[in-house]
């Protein structure tokens, strides 16, 4: 099963001196979940300020500078990874830095091979 | 319905609708078969055999074909003992907390006992269409997002336990108020025993367990003819189950002695105290007090500190309590909750001082949530 991690900030959030001082490496986590054959791709991604969005209504296309939804969480990156179900997937997440001091959206590919 | 899931590769709905149709053949035939010798393994194999054909008929559905084909290792079962308890993965699937607890408690009430929606629903006091749909958006979700079947592994069980007592707790209580002759509370205790049998190495499984029996053992005991809720201290205890009371004992001390007490042990040995003492005179308000300090560590919330200060008042005295009932109040928590009032009316009577108990308990009367707690009440404010 596929699924897409968000990987978002959460800026209410002051995460304490010691889940700073324990979380883990992004690098490592990299090379631990490429190394399981779990993570297929990921980026970071250029911060809100850096966006467009796209629409087209009535044939013409629109472009707004921006996000679409304007929140203080922002999305920083994220991955794509292939997991026996959702607990192996959670249990990936919880291993990524950013949970420990943003957040991170599970969302299951909606078409995930033959199904 | 449980092997069923498991059968199909995790298909619900597929599962809910071959156990019906098995049922139906059931109803069809057995009047002039008669009942076969092992009943279930009979079900299990005509809802087995309801399921293939379906899977066959389903040409788009290749893979999942391929999945029981793969699944189907042995023959089906020929004998009601052959069938694997799939209970407890069930359970855990269930309770995943990535569904929304609400969900959760209804989910496990419709998979793992015979209850329609229809009575979900009333026991929760929603409509039924309301429910059918959070049942099938948890159905579905356990599909698409991939929610095992299993139960979890031993490093995920200390985080994932949790969640099925809770929610068995949730279903013991809601049961216990609002339909307490029901079945669904003897389910909930069955559920439990399922749990704690399998899982023999959680103590706070048996403790939750034995909370039942000890609470349950009072069913009786707990309202009078009309409806009305009679106090632990007027009950009459030749109404309680003395046979549930030993066999919570039992447990709760054989899960004590692993010494990892929890919230459920806890609560199992504040149950236990009530329930073994003969006459409300004697109760051991010290160590129930002792008790309630202890669970309020565990468990920091303003109901058990109110009953912490309710423990207090009875072992040293209403004017030792009061105060402590005083830091309370500041509680949001606690604001509208109708058993504040009340007991500070209790404490004020029982420390002489009349005037202020009457405003305390009109105060009570304007919160209370039903008919049987206001009558109660005006009983209350009726004594000298």
């Amino acid at each position: 099963m596929k699924y897409l991690m968000l990987v978002c900030t959460d800026p209410d959030y002051k995460p304490s001196p010691e889940d700073l001082e324990n979380a883990p490496d992004v690098e490592a986590w990299v090379e631990e979940m490429d190394g399981r054959g779990v993570r297929l791709m990921g980026n970071r991604t250029r911060p809100a300020t850096d966006a467009t969005t796209v629409r087209v209504r009535n044939g013409e296309v629109l472009l707004t500078d921006g996000p679409f939804a304007e929140t203080k969480e922002q999305m920083a990156g994220f991955d794509i990874i292939d997991c026996a179900d959702l607990d192996e997937a959670i249990e990936v997440s919880s291993k990524h830095p950013m949970a420990w001091g943003g957040m991170i959206e599970l969302r299951p590919f909606w078409d995930d091979d033959a199904d | 319905m449980a092997t069923l899931i498991r059968f199909t590769g995790g298909d619900w709905d597929l599962a809910e609708e071959c156990a019906q149709e098995a049922f139906a053949q059931a109803l069809r035939k057995w009047p002039s078969t008669g009942v076969p010798d092992q009943p279930l393994a009979w079900l299990t194999t005509a809802a087995r055999n309801r399921a293939v054909d379906v899977i066959r008929r389903s040409a788009t559905e290749a893979r999942k074909l391929r999945e029981v084909a793969a699944m189907e290792p042995g023959p089906v079962p020929a004998r009601d003992s052959e069938i694997p308890d799939d209970r407890l993965e069930l359970m855990f699937t269930c309770c995943h907390p990535s569904l929304k607890v609400e969900a959760q408690v209804a989910l496990t009430l419709r998979s793992l006992t015979g209850i329609s929606t229809a009575e979900i629903a009333r026991a929760f006091l929603i409509p039924e269409r309301i429910m059918a749909q959070r049942l099938f958006r948890a159905k579905q979700k356990i599909k698409h997002a991939a929610i095992p079947f299993r139960v979890p592994p031993a490093h995920l069980l200390p985080e994932r336990v949790p969640a099925v007592l809770h929610v068995l707790y949730l279903l013991f209580n809601v049961e216990y108020s609002e339909l307490s002759q029901s079945r669904v509370s003897d389910d909930a205790i069955r559920l439990t025993q399922v749990l704690a049998a399998l899982m023999p190495d959680e103590p706070e499984a048996q403790g939750l367990l034995a909370l039942m029996l000890l609470h349950g053992a009072r069913r009786a005991a707990r309202t009078s003819p009309d409806g009305d809720l009679i106090p632990l201290e007027e009950q009459d205890r030749g109404l309680w189950d003395q046979q549930r009371i030993a066999e919570g004992e039992q447990l709760l001390e054989r899960a004590l002695r692993r010494g990892r007490p929890g919230p459920y042990q806890i609560q199992a040995a504040i149950a236990a105290c009530h329930a073994t003492t003969p006459v409300a005179a004697q109760t051991d308000w010290p160590q129930i007090a002792a008790l309630y300090t202890q669970l309020l560590r565990l468990v920091p919330t303003p109901v058990v500190a109110l009953n912490r200060v309710v423990a207090i008042g009875m072992a040293e005295g209403p004017e030792v309590a009061l105060p402590l009932l005083d830091g309370l109040s500041e509680d949001d928590a606690l604001d509208a909750y109708y058993l504040l009032p009340a007991t500070r009316a209790d404490l004020l009577r029982r420390a002489g001082r009349l005037e202020e108990a009457r405003a305390s308990y009109a105060t009570a009367l304007s919160l209370a949530p039903s008919e049987a707690e206001r009558r109660y009440l005006m009983r209350r404010l009726a004594e000298p």
